[in-house]
């Protein structure tokens, strides 16, 4: 949160996501490097646009935008689902596009104590509820698959790309919640405070997608 | 949970250590100052009220209210916000005051918040309320009084953003008629500040080209006096029509108190649909990730108090201004006089005619056995006066500007 025309501080997810990003800013022509040198440094300054990289793991990101310390960020909908942070949500980039799906066996049939794995624990509980189903939820932190192979869960909750993983460990998708794509998200400060870079670089990015489509 | 360790509080709940409850004390004495030039009178309420009273005509949620049981099973909370607690006093104590009622108040309220998120539990609100008054000129007269009070509280850059839940409803009321579903829709996305949600929300509406750009513009909606008349030419009906002109006749009073630089027109801000009816507003400070005020007209709460009437009004976010306001801080000039029985009253006389000056003193005996050693008053090392910068003096972790001595020799002080 800094005063018009200042450094426009953007929280970044470091991997994969932030090299279909930085493309994407480079094609609304923003000089931004597609990789850096030294891959270890957490905050990088990016002159030419104006701005100020923070590298952050991607589940964090919304964290830093909703107390300000980031005054936009780029980050999923799935980890915006899951952290129900308090921030803007602007547009849609179009990329990292995947789904958030239930997954299990082929053979699954009802059980009468369900239980179901995942990384996105409010997701999965929120998604149950709303059907009015009561589940017991089991937060894992990787390889969620494995859950229903070796009966900790008779479902997981995941994120699905191209089924590739799902197919080799013999699993179905057998729901989909909802789709997800990276977000440009805001602070609720900021996009006050700073509303004439943002909303400039909204337009430049809305414009490269509305062109790409 | 483990039992907690002693030095634990509950979640969401700060100590204040003297240096920032002088500062506190220094922003809520200005703002209320300020807030007095304005004609506004301070009121006190109670820290609890009754759920189904006070709990259930606040803007807070159920869920975030503090509830307790009194010893006869009646359901108490914490106070929320003391707007609903005003509305009470001025259907009940104050019911034949006339109208207009100005009211002040600074009060701690109480959230009952799960997660962290830097959400209190217990924080500071300073505000006003202007009871009995549906006037564009009192809705400004609150804006206003905000831009003043921030000032006075020394946040150094700030804005304001304006909008009217009129101009919304009146908006989706016009546009998607009969489709309560999708206004709802729409709306829910605006309060989560969802604008993705809402554009794919417009997108599966099907809906005419026209009436999509329009409300696809919403989102492009801020700015001044501009906003208003592009909101004008959009094809209403009278409630929003309505909406736009008091915003646009607000604005003109702004003109009027010299405070548009501050102030934004943003038609997208939405608010607590179920509690504000008109004109509602946000403070936005930078270097400051949350909100610093907030407030808004609210015609329907005084009605649940049983004297219907039209009011507006804002909180500050006391507490959170501590992090940016800059106020200047009146250090008060310490002395220190210590003193041997024998010399007691000579000391004490001293101290309290330094106290009349406004100084802050501290007094200490020393007993003095034969061999000269301190026997009261603490003793050993880091006892010792030791200067201090600027001419001053450091006794235990103190810092004073003068120190006395009254020992039984009679020494000068020093």
């Amino acid at each position: 949160m800094t005063d018009g025309g200042a450094v426009l501080k953007v929280a970044m997810p470091k991997g994969r996501i932030y090299k279909q990003a930085s493309k994407l800013f480079r094609q609304a022509g923003l000089p931004i490097p597609e990789d850096f040198d030294d891959s270890r440094r957490l905050i990088i300054p990016v002159p030419e646009a104006n701005m100020e990289f923070i590298m952050a793991k991607p589940v964090d990101v919304p964290t830093y935008v909703e107390y300000g310390v980031a005054d936009i960020g780029i980050v999923g909908k799935d980890v915006l689902m899951e952290e129900n942070k308090d921030v803007y949500e602007l547009l849609d980039l179009g990329i990292a596009r995947c789904r958030m799906s239930v997954i299990g066996l082929p053979d699954w049939e009802p059980v009468i104590h369900p239980r179901v794995a995942t990384k996105y624990p409010r997701v999965a509980s929120q998604y149950f509820r709303e059907r009015g189903q009561q589940v017991e939820v089991i937060k894992l932190n990787g390889s969620i698959e494995l859950a229903p192979l070796i009966g900790l869960a008779d479902r997981i909750v995941d994120m699905v790309e191209t089924g590739k993983t799902l197919e080799e460990n013999g699993l179905v998708e057998r729901e989909t919640l909802f789709q997800v794509t990276s977000r440009l998200i805001a602070n609720r400060v900021s996009y006050r405070m700073q509303n004439a870079a943002i909303q400039s670089l909204c337009d430049r990015l809305s414009d490269t997608l509305a062109a790409k489509a | 949970m483990s039992k907690p360790k002693g030095f634990e509080k509950p979640i969401g709940v700060k100590d204040y250590l003297p240096h920032a409850v002088a500062k506190l004390r220094r922003i809520e004495h200005e703002v209320l100052a300020c807030m007095r030039g304005w004609g506004y009178e301070q009121i006190l309420t109670p820290t609890i009220e009754y759920y189904d009273t006070v709990g259930v005509a606040s803007a807070t949620s159920d869920q975030k209210l503090f509830k307790l049981l009194n010893q006869r099973g009646t359901t108490i909370v914490l106070r929320s916000d003391v707007t609903a607690p005003i509305a009470r006093v001025a259907s009940s104590l104050l019911k034949d005051h006339p109208f207009p009622l100005r009211l002040s108040y600074h009060a701690n309220v109480f959230r009952a918040f799960e997660e962290e998120a830097g959400r209190e539990a217990e924080f500071f609100q300073t505000g006003v309320e202007l009871i009995g008054d549906p006037s564009p000129e009192a809705d400004a007269e609150v804006i206003a009084l905000a831009i003043a009070s921030l000032k006075a509280a020394g946040v150094p850059s700030f804005k304001i953003a304006v909008g009217h839940v009129g101009f919304l409803n009146g908006l989706f009321g016009d546009t998607l008629p009969g489709r309560a579903e999708a206004q709802e829709r729409l709306k829910e996305c605006l309060l989560q500040r969802d604008y993705v949600g809402y554009r794919t929300a417009l997108a599966e509406l099907r809906l005419e080209d026209s009436v999509l750009r329009e409300l696809e513009g919403l989102l492009r909606l801020r700015g001044g006096q501009e906003v208003c008349e592009r909101a004008l030419e959009l094809r209403v009906s009278d409630g929003a029509r309505d909406a736009i002109r008091h915003l646009c006749e607000m604005w003109d009073v702004l003109g009027a108190y010299g405070v548009q630089d501050h102030v934004l027109i943003d038609l997208t801000m939405i608010g607590d649909i179920s509690y504000y009816t008109g004109m509602t507003f946000e403070g936005y400070a930078s270097q400051l990730g949350f909100p610093v005020c907030s407030g808004g007209r609210y015609d329907n709460l005084l009605a649940q108090f049983g004297r219907p009437a039209p009011a507006t009004g804002f909180a500050l976010k006391t507490t959170r201004m501590l992090e940016v306001a800059e106020v200047g801080q009146e250090e008060p000039v310490r002395a220190l006089i210590r003193y041997s029985p024998n010399r007691r009253r000579e000391a004490l006389e001293k101290a309290a005619g330094l106290r009349a000056e406004g100084l802050a003193v501290v007094t200490e005996g020393i007993a003095q056995t034969g061999d000269g050693r301190r026997a009261a008053g603490g003793s050993g090392a880091g006892d010792a006066l030791a200067s201090a910068p600027s001419g001053r003096y450091e006794y235990k972790g103190t810092v004073y500007d003068q120190v006395f001595m009254f020992d039984e020799k009679g020494g000068d002080p020093q």
